[in-house]
Order: C-alpha cells, then sequence, then structure tokens
C-alpha cells in the first residue's frame, strides 16, 4: 500500500507499523488492545508537504508519534532516508537516536501540555539548540532565537515571558518556534495552525511552505481543516480506525474522493453560507469499537454504500486514478455516486 | 421562582476593560467591550489571536488569574430566574459557583488544562454533575456515560475510566464538551470547541449544542477562528481586535457585507477550496505589542484606509450603519470620511 512518487526519493517510509494500547486493567486476562495504528505502509518524499486527515481517535497522532519514536510500536517499521543517513527507526543506538531527533521534530498538538509553565519564552525556544549544542555562544543562540521568533510573528519583548501569560495562538506560535529552531529536515506538524485566525494562519503556512522549498524540509501536517490541507498540501492521506484508506495527490483527490469516508468528510466542510446550516452528511450506523474492528471493511458499519462483500472481505489497496490508490471494492462504482467536497464562497 | 424573561439578556456585558499586572509593565487586554446575549441566541466572537476573546470569556465566569485588574465601571450582569447577579462583584466561593459549572459552564481552549491528569475522565465528569444537580453518583455515572456517546466516542461504559492523557486531543475535546453539557447550563461558554475534531464528528457535536439551543433555550458564546462554523452556529457576531469589538452585526451582515477592514482583511485570508492555487494573503504589517498599542484606532497600523491625522489621534466608537450592523471605524461615517 504504499504510493512512490518517481521524481522524488522517500524520506520516511512506514511498513506494516502497528501500535496498540491497552484500554483498561483487568484483574484477570489481558486487557483489550486499542489498535490505534493498524498495519499502516506509507511513503512520505523528500520536500512534499504530506496531509494526514481524518476522523478524530484514528490514530493520527499515535503515527506522527511512531516516526519520532514516542508511541510504543508492536509491528512493522518506520525507515528514515537523507542524503547523509539511513536509519531503521526501530533499531538505533543512543549516538544514532540523538542524530535523529536532531533531524525530526514534532510541533505538538497541544501546545498547554507541551510548554514548560517555569521557562522564559526565550529558554524554550533556545532549549534544542543548547540540549544539541548546535550553537557555540549565547549570542549566537540569541540570534538563531529571534530570528526564527520573528518569522512565527512572536513579539521580541514576549521572549522573557512565562508561557502562562500568552494567548492559545501565541503559545501555539511558540511551539513552532521551538520545533523549527534546530533546522530539522522532517517535521510532523499535529494541528499546528488550528488554534491561530485564518490571517496569521496564512503567515505560518506561507512559513512552512518557504522552509520546504528553501530547505527541502519534508512536513507531515496532521490537520482537520481540510481547506488548509487543500491549500498546502501535494499529497494527502486519510485516516480511518487505524488505518489508510486512501492516498494520492491532493488536488485529485479533492476533485474527486475515491473512498466513501474521504467523500463523506469532504462533504461535511462547513459551508461559509449561513443559509446551508445543517447541510453535509452525517456518518450514520454505530461507531465501531477501537478494540475490535470489524471485519472486511473496516468502514462497513458507516458506510452509506456497503454490501455483503463489504461485511466479509477486506478490501485491496488498488490505484483508481494516477498516484491515487484507495482501500474499497466498489470505488469506481461509486465514484460518480459519491458527494462532490463542500464549497466555500465568501 | 420566576422563569427567565425571554424579553431580556441573559447576559449584559458592560464596558469590560482588562488589564494585567506583568513585570514590564500593565498589559491592556479588553478594552471597553459591550455585548448582550439573550436567551436561545449564539453569538459567535471571532478575532485576531491575542485580541481577548479567552480574557473575555473567563471574566464571565471570574476565573482571570491573581494579575487581573478589572476597569472599575465594567460591568457583567447575569439573569437568573428572575435575580441579577453582578459577576464581577461576587466574593464568596459559594456565590461564585453559579457561575462556575452551574448556570454557566465553560469549554476550555486547551482541553489537557481542563482535565486533571491523575483522575480519570469519569471521576471528573461525576464530581460535575454532584456539585451542580441533584443526581447520586450512580446516576451521574449513568449520565456521563451517555454524554459521551453523544458526543461520537465509542465504547463509552469503559472509556470513562480512562485519564485524559489516553484520549486522543479530539476524544479529550469531546469528553470536555459532554462534561459543559452534562449540567444543562443556562449559558454555554464555548472557547475554541472544535479545533481538534473531524468535520463529520464536529457537525454531529454542533447539532447536539443547537439541539440544546432548541430545546431549552440554551444560550452560547461561540469563540471560534473557523469562520465556516460561525455561518453554521452563530446568531450574531462580534469581531475583536487588539482588545477592541471592530464589528458587530447578524451572522449574514458581517459575512456577507463585512464593514471593518479588519473584518475585510479576516475574510480575504480565509483559504478557499475551490481555488487552492490562490496565495493565501495574511493580513500586512506587523502585530503590534500589547505593551505599545497603536494610538487612536488600534487597527490604524495595519490598515489600507487609514486616514492620516485622523485614524492615529481619535477612538472610533462602534456606530450603526445598517440596522443591527455597526464598526468603529471612521472611514463608515459620513462626517469624518473623505466623499
Ligand atoms: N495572565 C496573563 N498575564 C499577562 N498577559 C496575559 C495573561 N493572559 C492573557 N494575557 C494577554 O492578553 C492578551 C489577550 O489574550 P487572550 O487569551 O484573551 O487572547 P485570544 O483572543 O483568546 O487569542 P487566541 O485566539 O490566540 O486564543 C494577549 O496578548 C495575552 O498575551
Ligand atoms: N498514551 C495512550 N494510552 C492509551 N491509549 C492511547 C494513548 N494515545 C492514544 N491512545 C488511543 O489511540 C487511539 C488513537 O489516538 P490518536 O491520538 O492517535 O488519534 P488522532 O487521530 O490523533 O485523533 P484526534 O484527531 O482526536 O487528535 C485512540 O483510541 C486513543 O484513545
Ligand atoms: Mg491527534
Ligand atoms: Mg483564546
Amino acid at each position: 500500500m504504499s504510493a512512490p512518487v518517481p521524481e522524488h526519493p522517500i524520506h520516511v517510509s512506514l511498513a506494516d507499523l502497528s501500535v496498540q494500547f491497552a484500554l483498561g486493567r483487568p484483574l484477570f486476562g489481558k486487557p483489550p488492545m486499542v489498535r490505534a495504528v493498524d498495519g499502516v505502509s506509507l511513503d512520505i518524499p523528500r520536500a512534499a508537504f504530506f496531509g494526514l486527515v481524518g476522523e478524530s481517535g484514528s490514530g493520527k497522532t499515535t503515527l506522527g508519534r511512531a516516526i519520532l519514536r514516542a508511541a510504543p510500536v508492536t509491528g512493522g517499521s518506520v525507515t528514515y532516508r537523507d542524503a547523509e543517513v539511513e536509519y531503521d527507526v526501530g533499531s538505533l543506538d543512543k549516538a544514532a537516536l540523538r542524530d535523529y531527533r536532531r533531524r525530526v521534530q514534532l510541533i505538538f498538538q497541544d501546545p498547554y501540555a507541551a510548554l514548560s509553565p517555569r521557562m522564559t519564552v526565550r529558554d524554550i525556544i533556545a532549549e534544542p539548540l543548547e540540549v544539541m549544542g548546535l550553537t557555540t555562544s549565547r549570542e549566537e543562540t540569541d540570534e538563531r532565537v529571534r530570528d526564527i521568533a520573528a518569522r512565527c510573528r512572536l513579539n521580541l519583548e514576549h521572549l522573557r515571558r512565562y508561557p502562562h501569560a500568552f494567548s492559545g495562538g501565541q503559545r501555539q506560535r511558540i511551539s513552532i518556534a521551538r520545533a523549527l529552531v534546530a533546522r530539522p529536515r522532517f517535521v510532523v506538524a499535529d494541528e499546528s495552525v488550528a488554534a491561530l485566525d485564518v490571517s496569521i494562519q496564512a503567515d505560518i503556512l506561507n512559513l512552512l511552505k518557504a522552509l520546504r522549498d528553501d530547505l527541502r524540509l519534508t512536513i507531515l501536517f496532521i490537520s482537520h481543516d481540510l481547506s488548509v490541507v487543500a491549500h498546502v498540501c501535494d499529497m494527502v492521506a486519510v485516516m480511518y480506525l487505524g488505518a489508510i484508506v486512501e492516498v494520492g495527490p491532493s488536488r485529485a483527490m479533492f476533485a474527486q474522493p475515491r473512498h466513501p469516508y474521504t467523500a463523506a468528510l469532504f462533504s461535511a466542510i462547513p459551508s461559509l453560507d449561513p443559509d446551508e446550516r445543517g447541510r453535509g452528511q452525517r456518518l450514520e450506523g454505530e461507531i465501531p469499537s477501537a478494540t475490535s474492528v470489524p471485519p472486511g471493511c473496516r468502514f462497513h458499519t458507516r458506510c452509506p454504500f456497503a454490501r455483503d462483500r463489504c461485511r466479509t472481505e477486506s478490501p485491496e489497496w488498488r490505484q483508481v486514478a494516477p498516484g491515487q490508490h484507495v482501500a474499497c471494492h466498489f470505488s469506481e462504482e461509486l465514484a460518480a455516486r459519491m458527494n462532490r467536497p463542500g464549497r466555500r464562497q465568501t | 421562582m420566576a422563569a427567565n424573561d425571554p424579553a431580556l439578556p441573559l447576559l449584559s456585558v458592560r464596558n469590560l476593560s482588562v488589564d494585567f499586572r506583568t513585570d514590564e509593565g500593565r498589559i491592556t487586554a479588553v478594552d471597553d467591550v459591550s455585548f448582550d446575549i439573550m436567551p436561545g441566541e449564539v453569538l459567535g466572537l471571532v478575532g485576531e489571536s491575542g485580541s481577548g476573546k479567552s480574557v473575555t470569556a473567563k471574566a464571565l465566569m471570574r476565573l482571570n488569574p491573581g494579575n487581573t485588574i478589572y476597569a472599575p465601571e465594567s460591568r457583567i450582569v447575569l439573569r437568573d430566574e428572575g435575580r441579577e447577579i453582578d459577576v464581577l462583584a461576587l466574593r464568596r466561593a459559594r456565590d461564585l459557583m453559579v457561575v462556575r459549572g452551574g448556570r454557566v459552564s465553560m469549554i476550555f481552549q486547551e482541553p489537557m488544562a481542563s482535565f486533571a491528569p491523575a483522575i480519570t475522565i469519569g471521576r471528573q465528569m461525576e464530581e460535575q454533575l454532584l456539585l451542580h444537580t441533584g443526581l447520586t453518583r450512580r446516576q451521574a455515572r449513568a449520565h456521563s456515560i451517555d454524554m459521551l456517546a453523544r458526543v461520537g466516542i465509542s465504547d463509552p461504559a469503559k472509556r470513562i475510566d480512562q485519564y485524559a492523557f489516553e484520549f486522543s486531543g479530539g476524544m479529550r475535546q469531546r469528553a470536555m464538551i459532554a462534561m459543559a453539557l452534562s449540567t444543562r447550563p443556562r449559558l454555554l461558554i464555548a472557547d475554541e470547541p472544535t479545533t481538534a475534531l473531524d468535520v463529520t464528528i464536529q457537525a454531529q457535536v454542533l447539532d447536539l449544542m443547537r439541539g440544546l439551543v432548541a430545546e431549552y433555550g440554551m444560550a452560547i458564546l461561540f469563540i471560534t477562528h473557523d469562520l465556516g462554523v460561525i455561518a453554521q452556529m452563530a446568531d450574531r457576531v462580534a469581531v475583536m481586535y487588539l482588545g477592541r469589538i471592530a464589528e458587530a452585526g447578524s451572522v449574514r451582515q458581517v459575512i456577507r457585507t463585512p464593514a471593518h477592514p479588519y473584518t475585510i482583511g479576516l475574510l480575504n485570508a480565509l483559504p478557499k477550496v475551490d481555488d487552492p492555487d490562490a496565495a493565501l494573503t495574511p493580513i500586512p504589517g506587523d502585530i503590534p505589542s500589547p505593551l505599545d498599542r497603536p494610538s487612536g484606532c488600534v487597527f490604524h497600523t495595519r490598515c489600507p484606509q487609514a486616514m492620516p491625522g485622523l485614524c492615529d489621534r481619535r477612538v472610533p466608537l462602534l456606530a450603526e450603519h445598517a440596522a443591527g450592523h455597526a464598526a468603529a471605524c471612521f472611514a463608515l461615517d459620513p462626517a469624518e470620511a473623505p466623499a
């Protein structure tokens, strides 16, 4: 289930990756396991702005953390390659892990939890530089901190303050600055612009695009904001219940989603027209438990098009258009009947 | 006890100004803000990051920290069953409880901040119900499980015994929504309540909130950066910039015929799904430091229509230019604007 892009070498690739968590602590026997990431294979090309979207709880953050070696991987592997190194991320020794942590960074989903309340903003942003020993003097560190802070639209007078004195969006920009200050090659940006107004959001997205173009930074961009994803991402993967159900060039996918879940998701983008209230598809049917994934196609309990075959046979991963892959038995047949993306108009 | 009078605002905020004492001096976070919310009304609050939306919301529940200074003329009045509660004058803890989870409840912007890490989600939901309703512990647990199911959490009877860190970002946010709605508040303060939700679950959660508005006239102060969500939820909208209300009106007026140059800039910055090639266009100029607020109109340093000698000297007041639609801008005032 991979989507190779010929002109780019692959930066990070996942092979049959699985992550599980226990749900509850029973007195006897083993607890049921949440299959947060359930056998995912995915290739992320170098310098891609790669979108990862999908249902809340479907495993996006866990997948991102697995790439950073911050989730308990129970199966499969993560491979990282750049011009200098190639790592099997699951089996790094201490020195290699240090080096890897410099190349790959995470921008957290919840900035409140990520920022230490006892450090000034300057120290928070400078910490990666100091821990990794990337600068030789305090002046150089300050210089790098001021540069990235200004690019993230932070006020320089603010650097001496503590994080609690900032608004949600300001805190989010602090964590972006901290992740970018050490000039990583690969960034997992988890809902990194969700707390920003659209103007500052546009600024930060333009910054990330510039870093991608100038430094060939690869970005795994986890987001619920589909209009942002349509704008900045060149490729998108859609997750549902621990698995990827569709992946492809973002333009083609927004023009014609091929999986019924993708179509349902796109149709629910809230319209800017107040007279179109409550439109968009709601997913009916039972929300499956993450500990007992439905047999057959994992989406069948909520799929408006499900048939008998979907309840028993797990769909193969198929290419339906150039670079666009989907896990659905009836994709071709359904393409014509599925909803087009919602429209946002001003 | 008298029922709530539907003709009177449930909440009236008048001349609210909030400063913070900091090492670098006094910071003005909210500057002379006034608005009303009627029973059953949804007021959307949008605006720049750092413009004072959360500080305004927390003032309604008196949750701003110790370094907060409310200006003496500030008034927040909550009308509850014939009583008028002067929120900024409340002193005793048990009086404050009325606006903290009783008649008013809040969905916080950062879910991690509002769940204690070492107590299960269920325990926290139950405590809230025991404090503010007459339910027994057993009933409170059953009700909490039901609320978790209504926000789309699968296996709610098992999930309720998990800790916040075991939930995904969006599940935490939904648990907080479930908790805030479980006490059937008269006024819900929702601060960026759906940022961590995918659009299908977001639609389900918005349906649930709309249902409570219709069912018993819950009112909502709905803070969000997502103008699509505003279009779907709000009756009226207020737009904030650097502590002041720049524009207010019905949702159709503000989205279809924005009047203030800041609102126009905001709508222009929206990415459009129809046209992924269009460049993303932020509002130009530097965001002013709250320590160094611009004189006159706070937006004049970034405003394409700023009139030198006027906008940098005098403060424009919020004035109606159409019925129910007001903006604070000299360019809209025929007495000030050049023809
Ligand atoms: N405890 C505090 N001490 C000092 N300044 C504070 C404090 N809390 C908030 N501020 C400042 O008050 C201003 C308004 O903050 P607020 O959190 O209300 O913004 P907001 O409109 O909610 O922004 P966002 O959309 O980013 O959440 C910001 O400049 C912030 O830095
Ligand atoms: N540390 C943990 N302990 C136990 N369960 C966990 C942990 N982290 C994640 N999970 C579970 O793994 C599943 C996937 O969670 P994840 O955070 O990856 O979802 P997500 O796609 O990022 O969702 P959201 O969009 O809501 O942030 C969920 O069922 C969650 O409860
Ligand atoms: Mg997540
Ligand atoms: Mg806020």
